[in-house]
């Protein structure tokens, strides 16, 4: 491999490379969430009978997660890239394959291994079967085949691909830290664009958010969530539900969430995640 | 002719934990398969690799038997319809038919229809879509473009390929759209094209030249002794690992052990945790240096053959376990900051069960619990205790010493024991003190990552702390034993607070009606009571299981009475030992203490079954009853073990059966009655089995009041030659009733005498 890929450049890579096999290549999602399977082009998506081929990026916001900056291999606020095929296409672990030659692994001297994984969603009430891609002993893909969706059979299966997209880098550019990734290739690191960041986040989310704030926030999504299914109207109807599901997430973070109640939350999560799916197939006419 | 089969089904990757049945599974449902359809074979072999399953039918013949089927028809001089209708079934025409005999004088139509044997390849075609869509797979999956019907085929992951070849003959078949060839793949990266295979007998050649070890057994092998090496050659002893094998030759069809290492720094984090970190995150092999010591080294396993000999694969792999490292030091280094004390508040914050309130609260009834232990002289009270924990021998055995394991926290609690009340007081306030501790660690940082190192690192919490070394061992052992062959704890203050947590689950479950049933034990209460068992016949523990379990109710009511609606129904609330611990049980509704009492008596008996005691032997003790002493009742099954074997048991036990079968079929339910006497003159054996019953009795009375079983076996011994002899020389069913009813009561008495030890009836042979 010659110069390694900078942190973007190596982004720009993965979407010529979907591109070219027919991706619709997306944006990212402009709400806050856990993570990509939450974008509507992954969960609405995988249901129903039409064929959906789409790749994006997507910030993934982790509160939990968060270090203040100090651990090297922990943010609260990360990307992850992530393809969906449907229905799985025969051929789906080599055109996955294909894309980490694209950004420059070499197959001859690393050692990629496809190590059980079953996901499953309780707050978006899904499951599928795959695994964890290994490169060198590190986790760098999630590899799923839907089997359920907002409590849904998928007809078809869709094939999901979620790259660590700073892992991925901080093993093509062999840093130890992901703060001293190159973000392009003219001098600016991750941490210049990201540490400060993660600090005031950090701050923020472990300390500051005023939790009456929050709980109020999580309440008033659930209310919306429910007067847009009443207007049948799924799509808005999802994205309270991607709201709340964060909401819940910072208060979570805030530690004011006991043991029991947590339950209780993820639940309320699923239900209007559940709801809105459920609206979709029917607004769709599709047949659960 | 007989050729041998090959059938290959290939997939993505197959769970590495999943392969080993799977290989069984194909080879026993195909075996099957092939013998319901009548096609004979040799041998079947099977494979599994990440990617493959396969499979090889020895000497398949080249169709299944002939044969010949008869039927029977009308009689040859029935009606037209009738007989034309047996043609139409058979497919046969009239002159096809053979007439007979009926052997009453008439004549009877017979078809005889010659089967000739199905040509092997179609059986077999036949057999693979069976065997496909059968498939047990213990989570499976649909995809692809099929997956439009949730109707279409599941697989563990997606099928790609069918060989099946018969000598080398393709044999067509199609399943799910899946055509069968003669291609395959070989390895991912070292050969990336297909690649023909001629028959089973170049299958697993073919594929080694293609990097591709088709045998489990021998990747293990390899990984084994391949590890070992790489481990020898940097001066280092390989930490063995049979699940590690297992795991890695499901991951790699060509295995490569490779050594990497990590900063000697984290050795700093506790050695189990390091181990723990590679093994369950990693699959790593870990290593010990010269003096036996954790190492900085682990033993990663690779699947393939790099270029460069592994070294960016080491690199890697490096960098991730540093990470990993990093993360569990952290956690480590941010726990000690905390004082086990000042974590206590959070378990107020996790509910135990909704109806037994939170782990705080159990807590406080363990600590209660344990101490009472101590109190009563039920725990501390015999001199040989102290040391570490110590090998189970399944039950009933001497307690052996282990050499202190290689952890600060093995030093024993040593010292002379506790004999006087205040030396009492000091164990019971280091159990309570234990106990109270001993669950802070379910709320610390290592433990939420790593939920199996509970115990663990509260014990090197609480000895970085500065607790006593004894409270810091219960902490960390009071899990133990967890299941037969674990270490079963012998020191005072562990085995208090072990039994404590172990008596107040069961306890507290059978509380609120959550028994096991069945195959369901949710709450693992199984589990709990081998090891209460295991503790207690490993300590030689003497107490009642009643008082210890009303102790633990009254601890339980005090809090959660409100909760506690299964009470009522339980019968528990009716024991009248719930208001006084120390109270009279005279008077109890005792019921709900029998289930107990069953409960602990089924897992006893389990265990000692599967500890090699005879089952009926057992049972001729359980079936006494009432014993709530789990020592005395094993000390009179392992006596009673040793006296069946000898001449004298086995001539005892034979008298008995013969009184007792006497005394069955005269329906004679009455006791002793005075033998001869006024009444008439005793006979010469009569009397002998008197007197030896006289003698007897009363030594094997006071042997059993002494729990000395051995000796009243020896009592009961004795008997044997007057009972032979009695039954020589005397006539039980004299015409004189008289004399019939006093020589009934004569082998009444010796039956008696006899059941004082065990229910012989209950003993086969």
């Amino acid at each position: 491999m010659s110069e390694p890929l900078s942190f973007q450049r190596m982004i720009l890579k993965l979407h010529d490379y979907w591109s070219e096999r027919g991706c619709v290549i997306l944006q990212p999602y402009d709400m806050r969430m856990g993570a990509g399977t939450f974008h509507p082009a992954t969960t609405l998506k995988a249901l129903g009978p039409d064929p959906w081929n789409a790749a994006f990026v997507q910030p993934c916001r982790r509160p939990t997660d968060g270090r203040y900056g100090e651990n090297p291999n922990r943010l609260q606020h990360y990307y992850q890239y992530q393809v969906i095929l449907k229905p799985s296409p025969p051929d789906l672990q080599e055109l996955y394959l294909g894309s980490l030659a694209a950004i420059g692994i070499d197959f001859t001297k690393h050692d990629i291994r496809f190590v059980e994984d079953d996901w499953e969603s309780p707050t978006l009430g899904a499951w599928g079967l795959g695994w964890e891609v290994w490169c060198d002993g590190m986790e760098v893909t999630q590899f799923t085949y839907f089997q359920q969706m907002g409590g849904f059979d998928c007809k078809p299966v869709a094939g999901e691909l979620t790259y660590g997209l700073e892992r991925l880098a901080m093993y093509i550019q062999n840093k130890d830290s992901v703060y001293d990734l190159a973000f392009n290739d003219a001098g600016v690191s991750y941490g210049d664009v990201f540490l400060e960041n993660e600090k005031q986040m950090s701050k923020w989310n472990f300390e500051i958010a005023d939790t009456d704030a929050l709980f109020d926030l999580f309440r008033k999504a659930v209310a919306e969530c429910e007067n847009c299914l009443k207007a049948d109207l799924p799509i808005p109807a999802y994205e309270q539900a991607i709201e709340a599901s964060h909401v819940f997430n910072l208060l979570n973070a805030r530690g004011v969430i006991s043991v029991a109640e947590r339950q209780a939350y993820i639940g309320r999560v699923r239900d209007l995640a559940k709801g809105s799916c459920e609206a979709w197939m029917a607004k769709n006419g599709w047949a659960a | 002719m007989t050729e041998d089969f090959l059938l290959e089904l290939r997939c993505e990757e197959i769970p590495a934990r999943m392969q080993e049945k799977a290989r069984a599974d194909l080879a026993a449902l195909f075996e099957a398969r092939l013998k319901a359809l009548n096609l004979p074979f040799t041998g079947v072999e099977s494979f599994a690799t990440p990617r493959r399953l396969a499979l090889i039918v020895r000497g398949v013949a080249e169709t299944t038997a002939a044969m010949t089927e008869e039927r029977k028809g009308p009689r040859a001089d029935a009606p037209a319809p009738a007989i034309e209708g047996f043609l139409r079934s058979t497919g046969l025409s009239r002159e096809q038919l053979v007439t007979r005999d009926d052997g009453k004088g008439g004549q009877v139509l017979f078809a005889v229809i010659e089967r000739p044997g199905i040509v092997a390849g179609s059986v077999l075609a036949s057999a693979i879509t069976n065997v496909i869509h059968a498939f047990p797979w213990a989570k499976s999956m649909r995809w692809g473009a099929a997956s439009q019907s949730t109707e279409s085929l599941r697989w563990v992951r997606p099928l790609q390929g069918i060989i099946a070849l018969l000598g080398d003959k393709l044999v067509p078949v199609e399943v799910a759209g899946i055509r069968s060839g003669v291609q395959t793949v070989g390895h991912r990266f070292h050969h990336p094209g297909v690649i023909t295979i001629g028959s089973a007998n170049d299958y697993a050649e073919k594929l080694r030249a293609c990097h591709v070890i088709v045998d489990g057994a021998e990747r293990r092998a390899i990984i084994a002794v391949g590890a070992k090496l790489a481990a020898q050659k940097a001066g280092l002893g390989l930490i063995e690992d049979d699940g590690l094998l297992f795991e890695n030759a499901g991951l790699t069809e060509w295995p490569v052990p490779l050594l990497g290492r990590f900063d000697s720094d984290f050795l700093s984090v506790p050695a189990e945790v390091i181990q723990l970190t590679a093994r369950v995150n990693q699959k790593y092999f870990v290593c010990r240096d010269g003096a036996g010591k954790l190492a900085n080294a682990f033993v990663c396993v690779a699947n393939i053959d790099a270029v460069d000999g592994g070294e960016k694969i080491v690199q890697g792999n490096q960098k991730v376990l540093a990470a990993r490292l990093s993360d569990a030091r952290f956690f480590y280094e941010t726990d000690l900051k905390t004082k086990l004390d000042d974590l206590r508040p959070k378990l107020e914050k996790i509910v135990f069960h909704e109806k037994l309130g939170t782990v705080a609260d159990k807590v406080d009834r363990v600590a209660k619990l344990a101490r009472w232990l101590v109190e009563e002289g039920i725990v501390g009270s015999s001199p040989e205790r102290g040391g570490g924990p110590s090998q189970s021998d399944g039950g009933g055995g001497v307690p052996q010493a282990t050499p202190p394991a290689d952890s600060p926290l093995h030093r024993p609690s040593d010292g002379p024991p506790p004999r006087a009340g205040e030396d009492r007081e000091k164990l019971a306030a280091l159990a309570e003190r234990a106990a109270r501790l001993a669950k802070a660690d379910l709320v610390t940082g290592m433990v939420g990552e790593f939920p199996e190192l509970q115990g663990l690192m509260g014990g090197y919490y609480a000895a970085a702390q500065g607790e006593p070394a004894e409270v810091a061992e219960a902490i960390r052992d009071h899990y133990k034993p967890v299941g037969q062959g674990d270490a079963v704890p012998t020191a005072p203050v562990t085995v208090a607070v072990s039994l404590a947590d172990k008596l107040d689950t069961i306890g507290a479950f059978f509380a609120i009606d959550e028994r096991p049933t069945g195959s369901k034990d949710p709450f693992a209460l199984r589990r709990a009571a081998i090891g209460v068992i295991q503790l207690i016949t490993a300590n030689t523990l003497r107490f009642s299981l009643e008082g210890s379990f009303a102790f633990a109710f009254i601890n339980l009511l005090e809090r959660h009475i409100a909760n506690l609606e299964g009470f009522e129904r339980s019968g528990v609330a009716k024991h009248p030992q719930w208001k006084s611990p120390f109270g009279d049980g005279e008077n109890a509704d005792d019921a709900f203490f029998r289930l107990l009492q069953d409960f602990f008596a089924d897992r006893l008996k389990v265990q000692q079954r599967e500890a090699g005691v005879r089952h009926d032997l057992i049972d001729a003790v359980f079936a006494l009853g009432g014993e709530d002493d789990l020592v005395r009742l094993l000390a009179r099954v392992h006596a009673l073990q040793a006296f069946v074997t000898t001449e004298d048991g086995k001539n005892l036990l034979a008298g008995y059966k013969r009184a007792a079968n006497i005394l069955k079929k005269e329906g004679f339910d009455g006791t002793d009655t005075d033998v001869g006497g006024n009444i008439y003159e005793a006979e010469p054996a009569e009397a002998a089995l008197k007197e030896a019953l006289d003698a007897a009795e009363p030594r094997a009375e006071a042997a059993i009041e002494a729990e000395d079983f051995e000796a009243a076996m020896a009592a009961l011994a004795t008997l044997r030659a007057p009972i032979d002899a009695f039954f020589d020389d005397v006539t039980v069913n004299d015409s004189d009733p008289d004399k019939r009813i006093s020589r009934l009561g004569q082998l009444a008495r010796m039956r008696d005498a006899v059941h004082k030890v065990a229910d012989f009836s209950k003993i086969e042979g």
